[in-house]
């Protein structure tokens, strides 16, 4: 593969499978220890630092692999003046969830799942989110969007905390278009968002409003033929403090610990891929996404529809802090290429992930 | 009284014997039924505890010996090695019962010389840790090692011992109240050794599963085996002298010296300590004075070589016992038992020689609190205190 024989250069041919007898011999005693006795996961990837055992989905209620591509997009009707109305409806639930295999965590979840259901809207649209909180403690929605004072989902602002068996309506209109977030702002804050009361809130660019970029807003829109020729992923990079001693013990990118290193994300060569990255990630102050192999163009926010950062193999963002990556594998050797937190402490603890690149 | 009536007596005590033992069956199972501390809101999660009792390292990796601990079973979800997640393996796998251990096999590079953390997170996420300060290969159990820890330990007990023992002609020519001086400076060495070996014995049984109760079980064991070494050693209705005192104090130091072997198996086993010339010197000079308590007794009477040799074993070759387990089995629970039991025996000794001491005294000057008694007792102390700085490993 290559004659610069460097300590990551063989750590990847290990890794990948494809020269890895180079490995295979440096650490043999290692690899044949761990071939005979370990418990032998479906993936490729024989390198033992990875968590033991499948992560029950079943009982969690919610697939990893599901979370990235099942749009909640609302149950849609006419306004009077002819605007679409949205509605959502959203539940805080009490629940505990598998986050690495054997490993629970009494989690607060909207709607059972953690991320929460992934609204997407259109800009303009009106929206209208049914909350119930059928959990134990006051809970909010906090939309990260423009709205009134009233409506910000905020303790002790507007309609404040919705307690326990209570319900609230939030209304406003969807913008600014771009790749957003909503979070419970209860307090302790720090507790409500990282027991897991976050979720994706996209709202896709109407292309009648920007006659400048209407071909690109039109590929960000879902429903329209230019969008269906993207991949379109939602990733929340989070963590998960499972011993509340105000650090995470699991990180990952939609809560299941290397559930993409497990299962890699299979996507189609020739297709561009276009991610929304929204880090929600308690305690530490940044998480960040790297790309292996291939570089992309990032929209910060998605609030524009020129990218941000062009050619760029890494990006952070601090807690909320969020965005859109477009690339292509396009004309690329077919394989698995990586893509984690550069925070290795991160990657280690489970936001570890593949693609794999079919031709 | 009729026999009708002793035998209707005798099985009212049988019923006596039998009811609380009934009553209390059937308490504790109303108890589990009916859980009548609900009350009290006693819905804490359940207390998982995991010790790592016992680390290997070798070439296929790292492999843990671990005891389950607490009130509810343990099961061992994931293992973290320097805040990384690794595959494991466990056998048996599956929930841990109370106190029951499971070997964890992790197929990991570690690095030679180096420290390690070690997290193990249990289901509900309760983290175990577990340090491996430097990171050696196990010494694994083969003839040269066997050999190598064996000189280690004839180094540590027998040399010494036997060096002291060789002091024992010109013993001899010591006078009464240099006899004297002399058993004072054994229980100023005694004293040394008694409080060496508690502590020992303690440090030990803090690293062991809390449900074994180290630290009592130290002191338990020291308490009982002083008692039954009394009650031996005076079973013919006086306190122990010559031959007997030497042979007692040869067991009491046997049984440090055990001790003493274990804590340096064990330490040299999970590389804690290096093993040098200047350590094992350190260790002859500090127990010399152990083969000189050991003669003292004998002074007044022909001895012979055979029982010289006798007396040396039983007090040094403990100690390649003592670095064969720490190295190869080592486990808390029991190094701590051992020490608790040589501690009892040292405290005979200690009362025995006192005994002696204080009988020839009488004989003698007829106060045994003389100013030449005080400092031998204080040079005992001195010399062991001294020495020790050789050996803290």
């Amino acid at each position: 593969m290559s004659k610069q024989t460097t300590r990551r250069a063989l750590l990847k041919n290990g890794l990948f499978g494809g020269a890895g007898f180079v490995f295979h011999q440096l650490i043999n005693p290692f690899m044949k220890a761990q071939e005979s006795t370990l418990v032998t996961q479906h993936n490729q990837h024989q390198t033992g630092m990875m968590t033991v055992g499948e992560v029950d989905n079943n009982r969690n209620g919610f697939d990893p692999h599901d979370i990235l591509t099942d749009w909640d997009t609302g149950e849609v009707s006419t306004l009077e003046d002819g605007r679409t109305l949205r509605e959502f409806t959203i539940a805080a639930v009490d629940k505990e969830i598998e986050i690495a295999p054997g490993l629970y965590f009494p989690a607060w979840t909207y709607n059972g799942r953690v991320p929460g259901p992934s609204l997407r809207a259109k800009e303009g649209d009106r929206i209208r989110v049914h909350f119930g909180n059928g959990g134990s403690h006051p809970h909010t929605i906090h939309f990260h969007g423009i709205h009134s004072a009233f409506m910000d989902g905020v303790s002790g602002i507007g309609r404040g905390a919705i307690n326990p068996g209570e319900t609230f309506t939030y209304e406003f209109d969807a913008k600014p278009f771009g790749c957003h977030l909503y979070h419970c702002h209860a307090i302790p804050l720090k507790r409500h968002i990282h027991k897991g009361l976050y979720g994706a809130f996209i709202i896709d660019p109407d292309p009648e409003k920007h006659p400048d970029n209407a071909e690109v807003a039109r590929s960000r829109l879902l429903g329209t033929p230019e969008n269906s020729e993207w991949q379109e992923f939602m990733m929340v990079m989070n963590g998960f403090d499972v011993n509340f001693d105000d650090e995470n013990e699991v990180y990952a990118a939609n809560s299941i610990a290397h559930a993409y290193m497990k299962r890699p994300i299979q996507i189609e060569r020739d297709r561009p891929v276009r991610i929304y990255l929204i880090n929600i990630t308690e305690f530490d102050p940044i998480n960040s996404f790297h790309l292996h192999g291939n570089f992309f163009n990032y929209f910060d926010h998605g609030t524009t529809l020129t990218a941000t950062l062009k050619t760029v193999d890494t990006v952070m963002q601090c807690q909320a802090q969020r965005g859109i990556l477009e690339f292509s594998f396009a004309g690329f050797e077919p394989g698995q290429y990586m893509f984690h937190a550069h925070q290795s402490e991160f990657a280690e603890l489970g936001w570890m992930s593949v693609f794999e690149v079919l031709a | 009284m009729s026999s009708g009536s002793l035998r209707k007596g005798r099985g009212n005590a049988w019923l006596w014997a039998g009811v609380p033992l009934v009553l209390l069956a059937l308490l504790i199972g109303l108890f589990l039924v009916t859980d009548p501390l609900k009350p009290l809101g006693v819905s804490a999660p359940p207390i998982e505890k995991l010790t790592v009792e016992r680390v290997t390292l070798d070439d296929e990796g790292i492999h843990l010996q671990v005891r389950a601990d607490g009130s509810e079973p343990v099961s061992i979800a994931q293992i973290q090695i320097d805040g990384a997640y690794w595959m494991f393996s466990q056998t048996p796998p599956g929930e841990l019962g109370r106190l029951q251990t499971a070997r964890i096999d992790i197929p990991y590079a570690w690095v030679q010389d180096e420290t390690h953390h070690l997290t193990l997170l249990s289901k509900t996420g309760v983290p175990f840790e577990h340090e491996i300060a430097v990171a050696v290969p196990t010494p694994k159990f083969s003839l040269s090692r066997l050999l190598a820890f064996a000189l280690l330990g004839i180094y540590v007990g027998v040399v010494p011992v036997t060096l002291g023992l060789l002091f024992y002609p010109y013993l001899k020519t010591l006078g009464q109240r240099g006899l004297q001086f002399l058993l004072a400076l054994t229980l100023g060495l005694l004293a040394f050794l008694l409080i060496d070996t508690l502590q020992e014995g303690l440090e030990l049984a803090a690293g062991a599963t809390a449900a074994f109760q180290g630290g009592s079980l130290v002191w338990l064991a020291a308490g009982l085996s002083f008692l039954i070494l009394i009650v031996v050693g005076r079973r013919e209705g006086h306190a122990p002298e010559d031959l007997a005192l030497a042979t007692y104090l040869a067991l009491g130091i046997g049984l440090h010296n055990l001790g003493e072997g274990l804590a340096i198996g064990a330490a040299f086993g999970i590389g804690e300590a290096a093993l040098g010339s200047f350590l094992v010197i350190g260790f002859t000079l500090h127990n010399i004075t152990e083969g000189i308590g050991i003669a003292a007794p004998l002074t007044k009477r022909k001895t012979s070589l055979l029982t010289f040799i006798g007396l040396a074993s039983l007090a040094g070759l403990p100690a390649v016992i003592g670095t064969w387990t720490g190295a190869f089995a080592f486990s808390p629970q029991w190094a701590a038992l051992f020490l608790g039991v040589g501690a009892g025996a040292i405290l005979q000794v200690i009362v025995e020689v006192g005994a002696y001491l204080a009988r020839t005294s009488r004989q003698s000057q007829g106060n045994w609190l003389t100013l030449s008694n005080l400092v031998g007792f204080s040079m005992g102390l001195a010399i062991m205190y001294f020495t020790a700085f050789f050996v803290n490993i």
